[in-house]
């Protein structure tokens, strides 16, 4: 099936079996390996991409979902020697060890970032109507869907914090 | 370049000369950025089955579906009928489970017979991912079905090894005779290591008959050996590659299932094959950690003191394997009493292989130990903090073996210090509304570990070094520390220092497994800096004692040079060589610490929320302190899982993991880990390697969770011995301890 997606602003044609999820046309048939395959489920969050801006699991979306749409993976967020802030935060709090979930981690906290600025509430925010504060425990519930079994989970709350707060 | 100068060293004494600490560039200790980390954090670093050859095929594992028997027939015809399929594979070299670590040699093979559920029995390769698993997934399968399929542990045979057994004076007596005891079950889930990346390998060969296979693996001087035994060739014909590795946690230390099963197809189809293991199948078929059944008897004297220390253990594994979770790796030498009897029972089950999970032994064994311990110092009305000061032993209670360093006392009170143990209350006292607030404490003991391990060092000609070993860095640091070593030790920058891992070509790292890859590849890579300062010095004609290298220049005397001007066009390589020695029998040796946990227990709903956290450490010289420092950490959330949330839960009927996802078994997310405070206490340890260090990946999750446990009874007086503690288990305690009238309604407040 013939499709086009924009990939980190350049356009990729491609010819995909329909069976084929985002992350796996990213990761086998472009090279872009980045994104990581934790579960394929939808459980880990190892894979998080954004599309149009909104963080999503590329293993639940099918590549050819995506055509027409502008989809941002880790490597369109910054490279070695010109890393995002995120990215830089995460290495100056360690906040990672295999760094495995690691790129899923970062895609996940940018735009967990502007869905907090936008005003979205989450499960531990105290109402739904203002905006909320973005303390140590939202930015926690907020990147609970991204999974990190060698648990850096306290750094990466660091380094988001870090971001956060020199953004604000 | 000059022949490479080999230094050996066997640790059969203890290495006072502390070169470490005579050398001047200042980088060890320091919380250096991991130089791999720019790499990690823009998705450049590429992990097993990501670097894909020209032309590689995919292959899907096809899961048995029965406890145990013979796999009758495979439906190869209508697997290869169908569009993309390039073949289908079995036979009698797959393995079924992977190799247990160290192992050297293949486990058991052969794919027709069936010992547990979900073992991998065939492999479908096609030309891309999607036709492969298609045809995986539907492959039809027939089976003659064993009738004594064992599932049930408690009719399952049981062994009770002779050396796995320990009866020291008289603990029955002891126990009748004592002021003080207590005798208690307690019992853990199965685990499963649950490494973020899934296990994967991709296989090419050569016209040469060479095997390259890019893994996931943890130790590869012994994967390749494990490989090639497998496969039936020779060690010398497999080389394998694992630069970065996705999280192990001990399901990485010995070769697994997929990586012969691509092997297999790659040679038979001459084309690169890739085998990604479905998180399905990592729970399945790969390892989980054994679940525990531990009796604990342990009685004092009218001071507290113990006269007798009783660990009786139930676990499980498959038939044939020799590992079972030695649950009290640490009961032989944490606390005193003459009077001792340490029990161990294998049970033989038809389930999922049981290996070495993240600290195999003391995670489950010290939340027995340190919740016993806890309730001891109710009955002996102690402080727990107290009882266990009181016991820490002279020597070896069991062989009278001196220590070495063990800094468990002054770990337990400078954490006390600092987590205000002094405010804690008796169980049902703090109350934030619903909430009932305890405090727990526990040590940590995890046993220090070496291997042997060689790196070998290279100067060059534009005055940088490179350090090159088969050695891996599963998240733990190694790229960091190793870089640290041989810039302090050559008087380079970091950035100077290149370190190059995960490639059998290399001289054979220790490999990350058992928190011994710093202790053991870092003083190889010490020793190989010390030749290299060597012949510094014949280049320069002076002393090694009057040498001094720092920012990239060798100074001695009068005399001042670039490395650049040293090396000038012949580089300066040497291999640095480190075997234990006879100091593991001169010495018990362990890093220590001291866990604090604070919890909140809902009285209404049983949840367990964990509030904050305090370690305090001490494992010899920290090389680093900001990745020792996330060791730690990580560990500490390891033991959030264990006390809380991780079940891997098996049916009774066929014994097949029903949780075999991550919705389903409970690994700890971000909102579960609570602010944690870390603390290391200065000490060096000159009998377990040449720079000072012990193991400390582990050391984190030794306790933690009995912490967790203790903290719980003490918030509401309900003492979970059946972990985890799960809302139904807490609020039945909860229910219970109101309808005795120990713990008042949270209504009234």
């Amino acid at each position: 099936m013939k499709t086009t997606l924009s990939i980190n602003g350049s356009g990729h044609d491609l010819d995909l079996d329909p069976r084929v999820t985002l992350l796996d046309a990213l990761r086998q048939h472009l090279g872009l390996t980045g994104s990581k395959k934790g579960c394929d489920h939808g459980q880990c969050g190892a894979c998080t991409v954004l599309v149009d801006g909104r963080r999503v699991n590329a293993c639940l979306t099918l590549a050819v979902m995506c055509e027409g749409r502008e989809v941002t993976t880790i490597e369109g967020l910054g490279a070695p020697g010109a890393l995002s802030s995120m990215q830089k935060a995460f290495v100056e709090h360690d906040g990672y060890q295999c760094g495995y979930c690691t790129p899923g981690q970062i895609c996940s906290a940018t735009a967990m970032l502007e869905e907090a600025k936008q005003g979205w509430p989450s499960y531990v925010s105290d109402d739904l109507e203002s905006r909320p504060a973005l303390t140590r425990e939202e930015i926690s519930e907020r990147m609970s869907g991204n999974l990190c079994r060698c648990a850096a989970y306290p750094n990466i709350v660091d380094a988001i914090e870090d971001v956060a707060g020199s953004e604000r | 370049m000059s022949e490479t100068i080999i230094r050996k060293m066997q640790m059969d004494e203890p290495d006072e000369r502390r070169v470490l600490d005579l050398t001047s560039q200042g980088l060890i200790g320091r919380p250096v950025t991991r130089p791999d980390g720019p790499a990690k954090v823009a998705g450049t670093a590429s992990y097993a089955g990501e670097i894909l050859p020209e032309g590689t095929a995919f292959g899907v594992l096809v899961r048995a579906t029965i406890a145990k028997g013979k796999v009758a027939s495979l439906d190869e015809a209508s697997a290869t009928a169908m569009p993309g399929v390039l073949g289908v594979f079995t036979g009698e070299r797959f393995l079924r489970n992977p190799a247990q670590g160290g192992a050297d040699a293949a486990p058991v093979q052969g794919a027709s017979e069936v010992a547990y559920f979900g073992q991998p029995i065939g492999l479908v390769v096609g030309e891309t991912y999607e036709d492969a698993r298609h045809a995986a997934y539907t492959m039809g399968v027939t089976y003659e079905p064993a009738d004594d399929a064992s599932v049930d542990l408690d009719t399952a045979k049981s062994e009770r090894p002779d050396a796995k057994q320990l009866d020291q004076g008289d603990l029955d007596a002891a126990m009748a005779g004592a002021a003080h005891g207590v005798d208690v079950t307690y019992t853990t889930t199965p685990d499963s290591s649950a490494p973020m990346e899934p296990h994967a390998s991709v296989a090419s060969w050569d016209e040469e008959g060479v095997l390259t296979l890019r893994g996931s693996y943890q130790m590869l001087r012994h994967n390749r050996i494990e490989l090639a035994d497998a496969l039936g060739i020779e060690t010398e014909k497999v080389r394998i590659l694992a630069p970065f590795v996705g999280g192990g946690f001990g399901s990485k230390l010995g070769i697994a299932p997929e990586a012969v099963a691509a092997s297999i197809a790659a040679k038979a189809l001459k084309r690169p094959v890739v085998v990604a293991m479905t998180r399905q199948h990592v729970f399945e078929g790969t390892i989980r950690r054994s679940e525990t059944s531990q009796r604990m008897r342990l009685c004092t004297d009218a001071d507290g003191r113990l006269t007798g220390f009783g660990h009786d253990s139930k676990v499980s594994n498959l038939p044939g394997e020799s590992f079972s979770e030695p649950l009290a790796m640490t009961t032989h030498f944490l606390y005193r009493g003459e009077n001792r009897r340490i029990g161990h029972e294998i049970r033989r089950v038809n389930r999922t292989c049981a290996g070495s999970v993240r600290a195999p032994g003391e995670a489950p064994g010290m939340l027995a130990t340190e919740c016993a311990m806890d309730e001891l110092a109710e009955v002996c009305g102690l402080d727990p903090i107290e009882l266990r000061k009181r016991n820490i032993p002279d020597q070896q209670p069991e062989n009278g073996t001196p220590y070495g360093t063990r800094l468990l006392a002054e770990c337990l009170e400078e954490g006390a210090h600092r987590f205000g143990w002094a405010d804690r209350k008796a169980p049902g006292e703090r109350r934030e509304g619903e909430w009932l607030i305890g405090m727990g404490v526990a040590s940590a003991a995890r046993t220090n570990m070496t291997a042997p391990a060689s790196a070998r060092v290279t100067l060059r000609a534009d005055g940088t070094a490179l350090v090159e070993t088969d050695m891996t860095d599963i998240g733990t640091g190694t790229y960091a520390i190793l870089t640290q070593i041989a810039g302090e030790m050559l008087g380079l920058p970091a950035d100077r220092v290149e370190v190059t891992l995960g490639d059998t070509d290399f001289p054979p790292g220790s490999g990350s497994g058992g928190s011994w890859g710093a202790s053991s590849t870092g003083a190889a890579v010490m020793l190989a800096c010390e030749a290299v300062r060597e012949q510094v010095c014949l280049r320069m004609g002076v002393e090694p004692s009057a040498l001094t290298m720092r920012d990239g220049e060798a100074m001695a005397g009068n005399t001042r040079r670039t490395l650049e001007e040293v090396v000038g066009d012949e580089p300066v390589a040497a291999t640095g060589d480190f075997e234990p020695g006879s100091t593991t029998e001169q010495r018990v040796m362990a890093s220590y610490g001291a866990h604090f946990a604070e919890v909140a227990v809902n009285q209404t709903t049983g949840e367990v929320r964990v509030r904050r956290m305090l370690g305090v450490f001490s494992a010899g010289r920290i090389l680093n302190e900001r990745t020792a420092r996330s060791q730690c950490i990580g560990g500490m959330i390891w033991g959030i899982g264990e006390a809380l949330t991780e079940d891997l839960v098996h049916d009774p009927r066929d014994g097949h993991v029903v949780n075999r996802d991550l919705a389903e078994y409970h690994v700890p997310v971000n909102l579960d880990a609570p602010p944690i405070e870390i603390a290391f206490l200065e000490e060096l340890e000159d009998w377990g390697s040449p720079i000072q260090s012990k193991g400390i990946g582990e050391l984190g999750i030794c306790g933690s969770g009995a912490a967790i446990g203790n903290a719980i009874y003490n918030a509401c007086g309900v003492r979970i011995r059946d972990f985890p503690a799960t809302p139904d288990k807490v609020l039945a305690g909860i229910i219970s301890e109101e309808e005795a009238g120990r713990l008042s309604s949270g209504q009234e407040k």
